[in-house]
């Protein structure tokens, strides 16, 4: 074995080792929030913690359901304001735009994702927060706040991953709609969207996983009240601000009642992802 | 001479290194057999905790003061249990933790706060209780002004809102719908944008951006606090299992001292005594 080959063989190993760090520290990661967290889980009945309507860690009441369900409608909201602007976005860009126009508004989309997520939080508080408490009433942190923020936010995921499935729709498909006489809009309707449907999919799928993870804005514009929303103008309080909210206080049975929220949060999301790869997956076939 | 003194720094330099070395395993064998002090508990306290420390210890370049959180409860428990030489606690010991010998280092007042334009200047402490439980939802049932109250509160664990639960709410529990944010200062920006909002902060922290109320007709201030008047106050303790050691008897006579004592206001707290 020359000098050369043998140089090659150890840089590749050493790449290796680093690859499958990072798949060990994840694994490290799930044993870790499941070993914390799921203990008190069974202490005190796993139902009592997904359907316990009483968030009092302090008289041991564990009751997740209000932030499971805060988390579902806030998710909702954000994917009802950002994947009709995404979608409308992504089709300009692929369908109409000229290149300058292309040239303008992509790079401001990429912009977008780099803002981070206090400023979203900051914005949300100083100029949403009030005109939604004065024009329609409630204390303005709410589930309408925590959406409209939220849908903006996840505009970049939605707007790329929407972006590359119509660019994979094969150019034969869009030219022969329009030969066969069919307008834009109808080539757009009845061939594109058909052709990107699984790609569109996961891009709602990962916007929604996106928007489900985001903690720092949300607690800044939600309000936080750990109840079930009776209106979009109610406060509301996710999964994720029930860990970043308490983290710094807890102790002992309050603590691992947050690593049980960890737990729930963590199989939520993974759920996501095995439906959004499942989704690009039947997208290649 | 400049030369001179080129040479002569580094030689003292290393003497000084040397010496230093020499008496490394000397330090550390003192820091371990005379354990240093730890204090531990309450964040609430931690920040004094700390300046306290760091004064003590330039005043005293030969004691050690480890300063630790962790929360009131754990840091009486580390009391007990001699893992804390002293622990913090920024809430009134509970009757089976009375056997532990507790020294008053400051007290913080809690105000109830409204937005400046809210009509209504003074409250009841039932009315707070009855506002925070959620069994009065309206200004119109406090008797002034009107609209849904927005009640802004803390998040569970913190001692602002352990002292809040014991001084005002009792047993009962604060409403699920409130409001909550987790820290004083984003508490207080809340209630400051909300005209119908009423919350409660660390009486250090009241500003011009909102309006304390009167309790039950008493004022939040320093004078009513110190005279016993005004209900809402919470004791900041240090506790040890037993007399204090004499290690510890020496930190706590510091923060007792005047100098001790001028840190608690300058930091919006008030003088133990």
């Amino acid at each position: 074995m020359t000098r050369l080959e043998r140089n090659d063989r150890l840089i590749r190993l050493g790449l290796l080792m680093i690859a499958f760090s990072a798949v060990s520290i994840l694994i490290v990661i799930t044993l870790f929030i499941f070993s914390e967290g799921t203990p008190i889980m069974f202490k005190y009945g796993p139902g009592r913690f997904l359907f316990g309507l009483d968030w009092y860690p302090s008289e041991k009441a564990f009751g997740l359901l209000p932030m499971i369900v805060g988390s579902f409608f806030v998710t909702a909201g954000a994917l009802l304001v950002g994947v009709p602007m995404g979608l409308a976005c992504a089709i300009v860009l692929t369908q109409f735009a000229s290149k300058r126009v292309g040239r303008i508004l992509k790079p401001v989309i990429e912009l977008l994702a780099g803002i981070p997520s206090v400023v979203y939080g900051f914005i949300g508080i100083v100029v949403i927060v009030p005109l939604i408490r004065e024009n329609l009433g409630g204390p303005g942190l709410s589930v309408l706040a925590a959406s409209l923020v939220l849908g903006v936010m996840i505009l970049p995921t939605v707007i790329s991953i929407s972006i590359d499935a119509f660019q994979a729709v094969p150019p034969t498909y869009r030219e022969g709609s329009i030969a066969l006489g069919a307008t834009v809009w109808q080539t757009i309707r009845m061939v594109m969207f058909p052709a990107a449907r699984s790609g569109i999919v996961a891009a709602v799928i990962l916007g929604m996983g996106r928007a489900i993870g985001e903690t720092m804005a949300v607690i800044m514009i939600a309000g936080n009240a750990a109840a079930i929303p009776g209106s979009p103008l109610a406060p509301v309080r996710t999964l994720t601000s029930n860990i970043a909210l308490e983290m710094g206080y807890a102790s002992g049975e309050h603590r691992e009642a947050l690593f049980a929220t960890g737990v729930i949060l963590f199989v939520i999301i993974m759920a996501l992802n095995i439906l959004a790869n499942w989704t690009s997956a039947r997208r290649k076939r | 001479m400049n030369v001179c003194r080129f040479h002569l720094f580094p030689i003292r330099f290393v003497a000084i290194l040397l010496l230093g070395l020499a008496l490394l395993p000397a330090g550390c064998s003192r820091g371990a057999s005379g354990g240093g002090l730890t204090v531990a508990g309450s964040t609430s306290i931690q920040p004094f905790a700390d300046r306290w420390a760091e004064i003590y210890q330039k005043l005293h370049p030969d004691r050690v003061v480890n300063v630790q959180g962790g929360g009131s409860s754990a840091g009486i428990q580390a009391a007990r249990s001699g893992a804390a030489q002293i622990g913090m606690s920024s809430r009134e010991l509970k009757p089976d933790e009375k056997d532990l010998t507790e020294f008053i280092v400051a007290r913080d007042g809690l105000a109830i706060v409204v937005h400046p334009r809210n009509p209504l200047s003074g409250i009841g402490l039932t009315q707070v209780r009855d506002i925070f439980a959620g069994r009065i939802r309206t200004w119109r049932e406090v008797g002034q002004g009107s609209g849904t109250i927005t009640v802004v509160t803390r998040e569970e664990g913190s001692g602002t809102r352990g002292a809040f639960q014991e001084l005002v709410m009792h047993k009962e529990r604060i409403a699920r719908e409130a409001i909550v944010e987790d820290s004083n200062g984003t508490d207080r920006a809340i209630v400051a944008q909300d005209p119908r909002a009423i919350g409660f902060i660390s009486l250090g922290l009241v500003d011009k951006s909102v309006k304390a109320l009167t309790l039950d007709g008493v004022e939040a201030n320093d004078a009513n606090i110190l005279a016993g008047r005004y209900a809402l106050v919470r004791p900041f303790l240090f506790v040890t299992n037993g007399p204090p050691t004499a290690e510890a008897r020496m930190f706590i006579d510091f923060v007792l001292s005047d100098e001790g004592q001028e840190l608690v206001e300058s930091g919006g707290l008030l003088r133990a005594r």
